[in-house]
């Protein structure tokens, strides 16, 4: 059995499509990424999933129980930590801690070892008031409220959104130790690079998915040679490559442009002379292996050239 | 149950925690009374009345002193001639002129008539009606006595002695401390609920409690139980503040009087739930109890207008108003002394209200976002 199962999910807001024709399977013990850029429908799946929402169409079902009938077993199994810091901010880290245990049905000693291994970093602190936590500390203790209880899913929306690059490492190696003890994992996020974290990812834009499967599975089917460009300016560059011989797409990533470039046409040789001979300063051409992100931008606009609209030049963060 | 008693705990814990919230809960009460009770009083004490006339004719004297012995009254000036009474209104001197005609006295024992005129001031029709009843019952009282000397024998006349039962000072106290007791009570509880299940909403916990397998109804109930408790505080100050401070009476039951405030925090707890339905953000909350709420409150509930003198179309749209029905009720057994049987039309009427509002916002109230 798998744990969640999608099958034709559909949702809408009034006249706004967030969600058409979702299917997915989740098996048990893995974690599962969904991936995707703000307003891809990410938390409205999963507030379908955690019975929060009604689907429009299709069906849905978590550890065997559908979405709509079973929303009461479904809410005695899941753990579910919303994107948005949402614990009690005038009560201690304790009591929103123990809150949360007995409302769920059970007790912090009970389940101690659970959450051991998250709570302990934050238990120095377990008398502060929630709402005058750091933000990784916040994000520790939603996660040790939404484990308390053993769930047999967790639901994580965009749990590392807002959280600094040392401590979102820490968390998905806390994530594995969770997967480790038998948990099923749902995760959302949009950063691209947490990707390679998870057993399976789906990629999702626009209320579809666009791609799912493990990340090296995805990574595979990237069809084009990718190519890293430095120079400087970026922004002049960026639209002199995009003009091109033999540059499929372009796109900024932070420091470097990633070039798809049809291979026959041109190559990492005849670009550098190019940039260089156009005046940039500072060129630096490397062929590279994909990545997620390069993945998802190109299946991105593949999406949208089939579709109804393509966003600007890609940046991203 | 244990669940259902950590929800109870976490909902004092933030009351308590809130200073802004006890200040509510537990001040504001304090405060409306006693503006209400002291502040916003119709009587009207130390009226000032100017004489024109006459003072070395001993009939004026008289009626003279008894004007200013008269508690309500006090004689400011007496001024030479009638066309200095303008000045002395417009210049918030005097409240009220008693102008005599020439020769009173003389006219009064010869022919048992003297002219006598009151000039009130009109800018403020409600007090300046009462400043000149009360004048007039100088004037009466004194007419009674000459006629019977001049008779010799006692008044042979219908004079009506008016006796207001219940509240024969006319404190406005009596009026107003049932109608706050009812605001007070109504706002308190259906602001603070409705505040308090939207916050949820707001920051996001609601969806956490929508995920646990608490049942719904158990976190309304447990939303409400925390304000039914300072509601009962409330009613407590309130009915302190009243009985000692104001000197309202407590004339009937006060088991009656707590089982009838009992099922009006239930009405007013089940319209904030109703708001918590409809509002997602504490401010539409706030503003849909403050104006929706207490503004037909104040205005339709008999509080400040009496219902009987407002147009038709307002007099049935005030029978929807629970608050109306409280404070009949509350007046007829704190003033009157009623039981039971007096109110039981209102009683039912409440107890019919609650339980419709009651059932809506439960069945509204949703099990999803």
């Amino acid at each position: 059995m798998n744990a969640i199962e999608i099958r034709n999910v559909g949702k809408s807001y009034g006249k706004i499509r967030a969600l058409s024709g979702i299917s997915l399977d989740v098996e048990e013990g893995e974690i599962f990424g969904l991936i995707g850029p703000d307003g891809a429908g990410k938390t409205t799946l999963f507030r379908i999933l955690t019975t929060l929402l009604l689907a429009d169409e299709g069906e849905a079902s978590v550890m065997g129980f559908d979405v709509k009938k079973d929303y009461e077993s479904i809410r005695k199994i899941i753990g579910y930590m919303p994107g948005r810091f949402s614990l009690y901010q005038d009560l201690s880290v304790e009591e929103n801690l123990e809150f949360f245990a007995t409302v769920f049905g059970t007790t912090v000693k009970e389940n101690y070892g659970v959450i051991k291994d998250i709570y302990s970093q934050i238990e120095p602190f377990k008398d502060r008031r929630a709402g005058a936590l750091s933000g990784g500390m916040k994000q520790k203790l939603a996660l040790s409220c939404a484990l308390v209880h053993k769930p047999s899913v967790l639901f994580l929306d965009e749990p590392t959104t807002g959280v600094d690059a040392v401590s979102r490492k820490d968390f998905w190696n806390m994530l594995s130790r969770i997967k480790a003890s038998g948990v099923t994992v749902f995760v959302s996020t949009p950063y691209m690079d947490e990707a390679s974290l998870c057993d399976r990812v789906a990629l999702m834009m626009h209320g579809r998915t666009i791609d799912e499967g493990t990340p090296a599975q995805i990574v595979a089917k990237y069809p084009y040679r990718l190519l890293s460009v430095k120079g400087k300016p970026m922004y002049p560059l960026l639209k002199y490559l995009r003009g091109s011989e033999g540059v499929l797409n372009c796109f900024s990533f932070g420091s470097v442009h990633h070039l798809a470039i049809d291979g026959s046409r041109t190559d990492a040789g005849k670009i550098l002379s190019g940039i260089s001979e156009a005046g940039f300063t500072d060129c630096e051409v490397h062929e590279i292996d994909p990545g997620i992100e390069d993945c998802f931008m190109n299946l991105a606009g593949q999406s949208a050239d089939n579709g109804k609209f393509m966003s600007d030049d890609g940046k991203r963060d | 149950m244990k669940e259902f008693l950590a929800f109870v705990r976490k909902e004092f814990q933030h009351i308590l925690r809130d200073k802004r919230t006890m200040l509510i809960v537990l001040i504001l009460p304090v405060v409306q009374m006693i503006l209400f009770g002291f502040a916003v009083r119709t009587e009207i004490e130390n009226a000032r009345v100017d004489i024109v006339g006459d003072l070395s004719d001993p009939e004026v004297r008289k009626i003279v002193d008894r004007i200013d012995n008269n508690r309500y009254l006090e004689v400011a000036e007496v001024l030479p001639s009638p066309n200095c009474i303008t000045s002395r209104f417009e210049k918030n001197k005097a409240d009220v002129a008693v102008c005599f005609g020439m020769d009173f006295g003389t006219h009064l024992r010869k022919e048992g008539r003297g002219s006598v005129k009151i000039i009130g001031d009109g800018s403020d029709p409600n007090s300046a009606q009462m400043i000149v009843n009360y004048v007039m019952g100088v004037l009466r009282s004194e007419q009674t006595e000459i006629s019977s000397s001049l008779s010799g024998q006692d008044a042979v006349q219908t004079a009506p002695s008016v006796q207001l039962m219940y509240n024969p000072a006319m404190k406005s106290a009596y009026n107003f401390v049932p109608g706050v007791m009812g605001l007070i009570m109504m706002v308190i509880c259906s602001m603070m609920t409705s505040v308090s299940i939207v916050r949820e909403k707001e920051s996001g916990t609601m969806e956490l409690l929508l995920v646990s397998p608490v049942k719904p109804l158990w976190i309304i109930v447990s939303k409400v139980l925390p304000y039914l408790f300072v509601s009962t505080v409330n009613f407590a100050t309130i009915l302190l503040l009243s009985r000692y401070v104001m000197g309202v009476p407590m004339r009937g039951s006060l088991l009656l009087l707590s089982v009838v405030a009992v099922l009006f925090v239930f009405t007013s707890l089940s319209l904030g739930l109703l708001i918590s339905v409809v509002a997602s953000t504490q401010k539409s909350a706030l503003l849909l109890s403050g104006m929706g709420l207490m503004m037909p409150t104040v205005l339709l509930s008999g509080i400040i207008f009496p219902c009987e003198n407002m147009p038709g179309i307002l007099q049935c749209l005030s029978h929807l108003i629970p608050a109306k029905w409280f404070i009949i009720m509350v007046k007829k057994i704190m003033i009157q002394g009623a039981g039971f049987p007096y109110i039981i039309k209102e009683f039912c009427i409440l107890a019919g209200m609650t339980a419709f509002l009651l059932t809506l916002s439960v069945k509204k109230f949703r099990i999803r976002l």
